[in-house]
């Protein structure tokens, strides 16, 4: 072992360029290049050949000048398409009302969560917090399926309405809007319980005591005093779960009905069931304009964080 | 006291929340019926139907694979990243750099698929390479997604780490690399664990961009529990979910009695320093 290390001290500041390189290649050849190849490929035509789209570039050959030309094909079929035909445009508005929905759901049920557990003995604040972020170790998609057993008509919940008396019959929920509601809000919980956790930790209980002492409400003191103070908190775990619940496929198209439409789902049927791979990248093209403000805002907050550190 | 009283309520709800579908799962494997959702008594037969599940278990295997491979290599990118983050301070293009490992924190993974595979597609046009799609590809994505958090696990590590015994060991005359290997990897190893963990749940539990860059014969896991869910559940399922509670809970209990011991030993090491010294 200390031959090894002995042998990578002589490697020295060339090292230094390596360990950059080594991530940032990768990252530009797997995560930037693909970006640029869906934004050039939303610009082609579908044609039924193998790969199903038509190439954009192509190299015209001039016999009689001797001259060979570089042609460009750009159409805009694909875009005019999305913004002409309601069914895209309902995905994209729906992505976002379901989106926020959850984003609200998950802040009206982490904030009391977080809350809690900054203000419990700080001895049981870490197997609490624990507690909160076991669920996410287990898989998505597993998470995802247990909601359809207690959702569904003759499921858990249907059969403890029917019992008590409250409904006759079996009570579908599953296949719906709020079906989505339920599973996505479950999943994205965690996401919004650590940073809203982390701001509320820090926040000095004192503040809390001045503002008593001053004859504030406790609830008047939380609304003036706490509710500030954690909105980075708020900020960051909102833009956590917004963010990738926009482009959610997996819950919508297990828990939703045929109806909700959700832009990922979208994307997913044009490229699975119509295999028209340019439609798909438009519609990925303009579900990353629509997220490109609130990523670029989650960078900047991320990036605030790392400074103040 | 009331509000203390809401409070304790709010969170023993969220607590419910998050955990009763999942003992409701692991209850359900246990019963006899088909009928998923009415108890008719205790069977353990869905898990041997289970283990005698030819498809099931390859697809397992193959996941298994997957996530190992590809969390080993997002812990080294990741480690490297997370270093140049925290430890190198400027360098030409540290902002492009920045938003490439925060990005896919937050991407959709429809973009990320759909992305990828475009990729694979061109490439295989240009240079002829990857040959078809298949486990390479699959692997390559779920770096690429993984490293994201693996950096991100170890720039804050780093970033809360005290610097001063590296920089005490630099002073020595320690070569940067000595430095990384002798001391920095040592003091970060926990979350290098982490991190891997991290990067294997997160592939093993991908089902999006598996579908988009997988090709035939390359069938995930999570694949094959999407395709099956989608025409319903099956008690199956259901013993398959409890028995990847159980794998991960018992790799996260060992995972944090192994840390715990070495923060205990750590600290012994540190209180016999002061007092030798």
């Amino acid at each position: 072992m200390s031959g090894v290390v002995s042998a990578l001290s002589r490697v020295g500041l060339w090292g230094r360029g390596v360990v950059i390189a080594m991530p940032y290649l990768w990252l530009l050849l797997f995560f930037l290049v693909p970006f640029l190849i869906v934004f050039g490929i939303s610009f082609s035509e579908s044609i039924v050949a193998q790969p199903p789209y038509a190439p954009l570039l192509a190299w015209l050959r001039d016999e009689d000048a001797g001259t060979t030309k570089l042609q460009i094909l750009l159409n805009l079929t694909n875009y005019l398409r999305l913004t002409g035909d309601d069914l895209y445009i309902l995905a994209y508005l729906n992505s976002v009302k379901i989106a926020l929905v959850t984003t609200l759901l998950c802040l009206l049920i982490g904030y009391p969560m977080a809350y809690a557990i900054a203000r419990a003995e700080p001895a049981r604040r870490g197997p609490l917090m624990m507690l909160v972020i076991l669920p996410f170790w287990t898989s998505f998609l597993i998470r995802i399926y247990a909601w359809i057993g207690i959702l569904k008509g003759n499921g858990v919940i249907s059969n403890l309405l029917e019992s008590l008396g409250l409904t006759s019959g079996p009570v579908e929920i599953l296949y719906s809007d709020w079906a989505v509601y339920i599973g996505m809000t479950y999943c994205y919980l965690p996401f919004m319980v650590l940073p809203l956790y982390s701001t509320l930790e820090k926040l000095d209980p004192t503040l809390l005591e001045a503002a008593a002492d001053l004859g504030c409400r406790p609830f008047k003191s939380f609304l003036t005093v706490t509710l500030p103070l954690s909105l980075p908190g708020i900020i960051a775990g909102s833009l956590l779960v917004f963010i990738p619940a926009v482009g959610e496929f997996v819950t919508p198209e297990l828990l939703g009905g045929p109806d909700t439409l959700m832009i990922g789902r979208v994307l997913w049927n044009e490229f699975f069931s119509n295999r028209d791979w340019p439609v798909a990248s438009g519609v990925a093209i303009a579900l990353l304009l629509l997220l490109v403000v609130p990523i670029m805002y989650f960078q900047h907050v991320q990036g605030r964080e790392e400074g103040g550190r | 006291m009331k509000r203390g009283g809401f409070l304790s309520w709010a969170l023993w709800f969220g607590y419910a929340f998050l955990y009763v579908p999942i003992a409701l799962l692991v209850t359900y494997s246990f019963n006899e019926s088909r009928l998923v959702t009415v108890w008719s008594g205790f069977s353990t037969k869905w898990y041997a139907e289970l283990l005698t599940n030819e498809p099931l278990l390859e697809a397992t295997a193959l996941s298994l694979q997957v996530a190992a491979v590809s969390a080993t290599l997002s812990v080294i990118l990741g480690t490297c990243a997370g270093m140049a983050m925290a430890r190198f301070g400027r360098f030409r293009g540290r902002t492009l750099f920045g938003g490439m490992i925060t990005a896919p924190l937050v991407m959709p993974e429809v973009i990320t698929g759909l992305s990828l595979l475009l990729l694979f597609v061109a490439m295989e046009q240009v240079v002829g390479w990857p040959d078809g799609r298949g486990v390479t590809t699959i692997t390559i994505a779920h770096t690429t997604f993984t490293l994201a958090y693996v950096a991100v696990v170890i720039q804050s590590r780093l970033a809360g780490m005290d610097g001063s015994l590296e920089e005490a060991a630099m002073d020595l005359g320690a070569r940067p690399a000595k430095v990384f290997f002798v001391i920095t990897l040592p003091i970060i190893a926990p979350a290098l664990v982490a991190g891997w963990l991290l990067a294997f749940t997160l592939s093993l539990d991908d089902v999006v961009i598996a579908s988009f860059v997988s090709g035939p014969g390359s069938t995930t896991l999570p694949m094959m529990i999407f395709s099956s869910v989608k025409f319903g559940i099956s008690p199956q399922i259901n013993a398959l979910a409890t028995l990847m509670i159980l794998v991960v809970a018992t790799g996260i209990f060992i995972a944090s009695v192994v840390m715990a011991r070495q923060d205990r030993q750590r600290k012994r090491d540190e209180q016999m320093a002061i007092q030798g010294g």
